[in-house]
């Protein structure tokens, strides 16, 4: 396997190395070019972000204010995407539920990415007992079902917007430790870790500066799978009641009960957070597939 | 090799107690009781007598160490217990409901890989062309969608479509007979549901596939092969093909795996009587007894399918040694 | 008129509610299956005795007699019984302490055995005084009794302690389903998973947690009866599924009761072949606030909390999208006990002025230092009505500038949290069968003498108050000493706040004919009367 200098990768994710002097423009153009879909993802992503980040400029309703005068109407120019069954205005709903799903998918990604790297990396450093431990408890983890943990967080902590996060974060552990670990695997015997451990540097200091960066690329891939299945699976969460809470507006919640109740005679209820959920793992994947393509030096070197 | 089993199926016991646990100390973290919950769940009155007597009588006060050992020992000697809700034996209660499980499971996968592999193959080939940009959508798209919310959306449609094209609304059937028993009734009431699940798989599939062929097509014996003039048809069905299925088989016995503990969402929408949602009624009953059952029942499928897949990876590639 | 038997007009969202002549008017027809669904997951057990969801009773009810009911052709009437297995409603003698039940002769087990006053009495002692090792999930109910004999083959005798009028309405709970004596005297527990009864219908088969089928008992002691020739009930536990399956005619019905958005999909497609009956519910959601938790001992702060909520112009609101509808006090509104308006609009949380309601509300805050209080909802994971009660709640109180988040939990640890105290406010229920307000609204007294109450407040003048009216022997006299209890609790101490009562609308094919609804999706659930006009 090529081994990837960690300035080389991220010079990657600007998407060119940086000994060609080129324009901003033309970086842009050149990957929207190499990339049409990557493209597309990145743009849902940027409008998303900017619709959570300012959704209090944006929303042109109080997400969370009842109006009975105004139930359960059509699209329209004063409600564009109509209201729900509490007459909130869905449009103002789904712009604030973006804020909300970008802060589950994103933290529990994070979080559930990055303790894996941890764990993986220095499972595969140790190696050993620590290592078959390591790899039973991942084993228990990638087993066991969501809906188990996600209830008994409920149960104990209560429903609200970080115990979903916990809920969602636990499983991602597993999956990213498992891909991380093989990685980490094959740079283990590489002769500079070696040489690192001779000069007897610490653990700590020869697994962040010395495995970890390498194992950086399928990391990152994974990380950009991790934020669109968190995404879904807070929808999956709140579809049996388990997720965010009325009347915080998330996406999943709002395709809850109104959504299934009124399919037919008020469809917009369930289909806008729908497609909302749709574009935005959808925006995020494409970008992350177009990463993976730019990162990853076997499909590069074409 | 069959030392190689024998150490993997050790390694499993592990991974197996160490389930056991957390579900076993999971189950009684969360407050209440299947006795406050069987006693109250019609909303009235709730004779604290009656819960103490039930709880007794489940074994629900013993200490918990008694529990969890009782618990792990009734399965070495393959007694599974009874449902603390039903006091049906487990197995019993289990059995009839893996029929239409297994069978959504199964059609899912065979649905999926049919149109996984040709597609991702196609898209692999015909890299950067429209066409692979829009299999490649379509692939994503089944993933990004949530698939209870395609269950539900489905599930109206046909309502709907029926309805404007016959006057009349037409919906799948809601109860399930075995496809032997009747084969129509059978397959209109599980294909739906099976699309559903199999649309997400096969989209997961799709790029596995894709990405994988890709990966083949730059190796040099494909090189080697396109310079001796071999016919593309060859080169792609004999050498890539085959080898590129590798990762394929994995993902698809994985997601198998996960398939069989993730339909809950999918027969809560199709109210389908299968393992997902007997799932989700043992949890919200807080039968522990079942939950514990149903748990230990999916990592056994999952360590399990592990196995197999690797042992058909070997076969599949003889350069790959068991240690 | 609390109880209304409507044809929905087509595209009509809340329309007018025509009360229609009776279906009995026509002549029932013979034979058929009725297909109904049962919106619940299956029940744990057969054992109505045992069991408390109504999933036992839609489920299981056509397969048993019962010794006294509802009237089956007006099962709406909170006051009226009539005889099942019995000849004749009896007279208490002894100063209204004994009951002499005569039981009816020729009747049949399904097994082809004799039912005889000894079943009877068997069943009842089991209900009453189960065994050891068997739990009667209601025996509270029947507390007053002293002994239940059975003299001879046709009598049935309940001795009670003190005479009571709550003894007739708690006999004919709609899970006393006569056993027969040989079989629980050997097993007391072979009921849980057999059945095996004297009503309509015979139990053929059971599919574990998807459906049941009975067919015609053609031995019925109703001459008649039963209409159909066959029963399937389908447990379906997601609304959707039920609004599908009647909509596609997969099911011709659903007994427990819809929100009024499945009634408006069903009424505006397929109009006139949809029959809809609504009433009034005798069931509804009480919000707790937790006396025990500071700031919620200030009856000041109790009081705001009430005063905030605007159920005038909610609770009609609230009915287009969720199964509540009649602004209520603590007694069943179909009750002659209950309040009328203009006696609600005396107490707090009903007054007709919101906008001075809610200034009052927010003085009340202001006096006790707890203006824009932020606390927890605590409500339980059930969306019809549950969370939309809640819901629309939390943005009433954002209207006096309190903060509320919503905790939701599954029904375990909801429970725990009432029982244990772990909360600021509960949504909580309180759901009775038959209509009994005297022994429904014990629901208020303080826990110490009612352990479901779970405000976990101590107050000897509430004890004071319901004891009076229970003692009261005049109707008129019971009326003003109920409407004393409930002010104290409401107004003067809000000890609680009455949500709007529940309303129940099922709509069903319009060839299912003959079911009439009831103040409770527990009763007349033998289906004896329906007949299928195909």
């Amino acid at each position: 396997m090529t081994i990837i200098a960690p300035n080389r990768v991220a010079a990657d994710l600007i998407d060119e190395p940086t000994d060609r002097k080129r324009s901003t423009l033309d970086v842009a153009l050149n990957f929207m070019k190499r990339q049409p879909l990557g493209s597309f993802g990145l743009l849902i992503v940027v409008v998303m972000f900017a619709a959570g980040v300012l959704a209090e400029w944006i929303a042109p309703f109080d997400p969370e204010e009842n109006d009975f005068s105004a139930m359960m109407e059509a699209p329209n120019l004063v409600h564009w995407l109509g209201t729900d069954q509490l007459g909130r205005d869905i449009f103002s709903r789904l712009v604030f539920g973006a804020r909300t799903a970008l802060i589950v998918g994103f933290s529990a990604a994070f979080m559930g990415g990055i303790i894996g790297l941890v764990l993986g990396v220095s499972s595969a450093y140790f190696g050993g007992w620590f290592d078959l431990l390591f790899q039973r408890v991942l084993d228990v983890l990638m087993a066991f079902p969501l809906i188990i943990l996600a209830l008994a967080v409920v149960s104990v902590f209560g429903t609200g917007v970080f115990n979903v996060i916990l809920a969602i974060t636990i499983p991602l552990i597993p999956r990213c430790g498992r891909v991380v670990r093989a990685s980490a695997l094959s740079v283990r015997e590489v002769p500079y870790v070696d040489a690192a451990r001779a000069l007897g540097f610490s653990h700590a200091r020869i697994v962040l500066r010395h495995m970890v960066p390498n194992v950086i690329a399928p990391f990152l891939i994974l990380l950009s799978a991790f934020v669109g299945q968190a995404i879904l699976a807070e929808a999956s969460l709140s579809y049996l009641g388990l997720g965010v809470q009325e009347p915080v507006p998330a996406w999943g919640l709002m395709l809850q009960g109104g959504a299934e109740e009124y399919a037919t005679t008020a469809p917009w209820i369930a289909v806008f957070p729908g497609v909302a959920i749709m574009l935005t793992v959808l925006g995020i994947s494409l970008f992350g597939d177009a990463l993976r393509d730019a990162i990853d030096p076997k499909l590069r070197d074409r | 090799m069959y030392r190689y089993i024998v150490k993997r199926l050790l390694l499993a016991v592990p991974t197996l107690v160490g389930a056991a646990a957390l579900v076993f100390v999971l189950m009684r973290l969360i407050p209440g009781d299947v006795c406050v919950i069987r006693l109250g769940s019609g909303g009235a009155h709730v004779d604290p007598a009656s819960v103490e007597a039930c709880r007794q009588e489940l074994g629900l006060n013993n200490p918990l160490i008694v529990q969890f050992l009782d618990f792990l020992w009734s399965y070495f000697t393959f007694d599974f217990g009874t449902s603390m809700w039903s006091g049906q034996p487990v197995t019993h209660e289990i059995a009839a409901r893996l029929p239409v499980s297994l069978q959504i499971a199964v059609m899912a996968t065979v649905i999926a890989v049919a149109i996984a592999i040709p597609l991702g193959t196609i898209s692999a080939l015909r890299e950067n062309t429209w066409l692979d940009h829009v299999v490649r959508m379509v692939a994503i798209a089944g993933i990004a969608t949530p698939s209870f919310w395609l269950g539900i959306m489905s599930l109206v449609l046909v309502l709907d479509i029926t309805y404007l094209a016959t006057g009349k609304a037409w919906m799948p059937p809601i109860q399930y007979v075995s496809f032997w028993q009747d084969p129509i009734h059978n397959l209109s009431m599980v294909l739906l549901p099976a699309i559903t699940v199999g649309y997400r798989y096969s989209a997961v599939t799709m790029r596995m596939t894709r990405s994988a062929m890709l990966e083949v097509m730059r190796e040099d014996y494909i090189r080697t092969a396109r310079s001796k003039g071999l016919l593309e048809q060859i080169i792609i069905n004999r050498h890539a093909l085959k080898n590129a299925l590798l990762p394929v088989v994995t993902l698809i016995g994985i997601e198998f795996a996960f398939l069989i503990g993730g339909l809950v969402v999918t027969e809560q929408v199709f109210n389908l009587n299968g393992i997902g949602r007997l799932f989700v009624q043992a949890v919200q009953n807080q039968d522990n007894v079942l939950t514990q059952a149903l748990v230990m029942l999916v990592v056994v499928i999952f360590v399990v399918t592990n196995l197999v897949v690797d042992l058909l990876y070997a076969w599949l590639d003889p350069r790959i040694r068991f240690s | 008129m609390y109880v209304r038997t409507a044809l929905w007009a087509a595209g009509l969202g809340v329309a007018a509610a025509i009360a229609a002549a009776p279906a009995g008017a026509q002549t029932p027809k013979k034979g058929g299956t009725l297909t109904y669904m049962i919106s619940a997951d299956a029940s744990p057990s057969f054992d109505g005795h045992r069991e408390t969801t109504f999933a036992t009773v839609h489920a299981v009810a056509p397969y048993y007699s019962v010794l006294i009911r509802v009237p089956p052709d007006n099962p709406a009437s909170t006051t009226e019984f009539v005889c099942d297995l019995c000849t004749e409603l009896p007279k208490p003698t002894d100063g209204g302490k004994t009951y002499t039940f005569k039981i009816r002769q020729g009747v049949k087990f399904h097994d082809g055995s004799k039912l005889t006053a000894k079943d009877v009495a068997a069943t009842w002692n089991k209900i009453v005084f189960p065994p050891k090792g068997v739990t009667s999930a209601r025996v509270t109910y029947y507390s007053m009794v002293e002994k239940i004999e059975a003299p001879d083959d046709a009598t049935v005798v309940f001795r009670l302690k003190t005479p009571s009028s709550a003894f007739l309405p708690a006999v004919a709970d709609p899970f006393t389903w006569i056993y027969k004596k040989e079989i629980i005297d050997k097993d007391p527990r072979w009921y849980e998973k057999n059945i095996m009864g004297s009503g309509p219908f015979k139990f053929v088969s059971y599919a574990i947690g998807q459906s049941i089928k009975g067919e015609r008992n053609p031995d019925y002691y109703h001459k008649g009866q039963p209409y159909l020739d066959a029963i399937e009930g389908i447990f379906a536990a997601k609304q959707s599924v039920r609004v599908d399956a009647i909509r596609g005619n997969r099911a011709a019905i659903e007994f427990r009761g819809m929100p009024p958005s499945a009634r408006d999909e069903l009424v505006k497609e397929a109009g006139k072949d949809i029959f809809v009956q609504d009433s009034d519910w005798n069931c509804g959601n009480i919000i707790t606030p937790n006396h025990k938790k500071k700031p919620f001992d200030d009856v000041r702060v109790r009081r705001a909390l009430a005063l905030a909520v605007d159920q005038w112009k909610g609770a009609p609101a609230l009915s287009k999208i969720a199964i509540v509808r009649t602004v209520g006090g603590i007694v069943f509104p179909g009750s002659p006990l209950a309040a009328t308006k203009e006696e609600l609009q005396q107490m707090a949380g009903y007054w007709p002025d919101i906008e001075k309601s809610r200034a009052e509300a927010r003085r009340l805050l202001k006096e006790a230092g707890a203006e824009g209080l932020k606390f927890e909802l605590t409500n339980r994971n059930v969306d019809q009505p549950y969370k939309f009660v809640g819901t629309w709640l939390i943005g009433e109180w954002k209207k006096i500038g309190l903060e509320v988040e919503q905790k939701v939990v599954p029904t375990g640890p909801w429970f725990q949290a009432m029982r244990t105290g772990a909360f600021d406010v509960v949504v909580d229920a309180n759901c009775q069968s038959v209509v009994n307000p005297p022994l429904d609204t014990s629901k208020y007294l303080p826990q110490k003498v009612y352990p479901e109450s779970y405000g976990g407040y101590d107050d000897p003048k509430s004890i004071e108050l319901y004891n009076k009216m229970l003692a009261a022997t005049d109707p008129k006299e019971q009326r003003a000493a109920m409407r004393a209890f409930e002010k104290h609790t409401l107004d003067t101490e809000a000890h609680a706040i009455v949500a709007p009562y529940w309303y129940r609308i099922v709509p069903a094919r319009s060839y299912v004919k003959g079911w009439k609804i009831s103040p409770s999706h527990y009763l007349n659930q033998d289906l004896a009367n329906i007949w299928l006009d195909k």
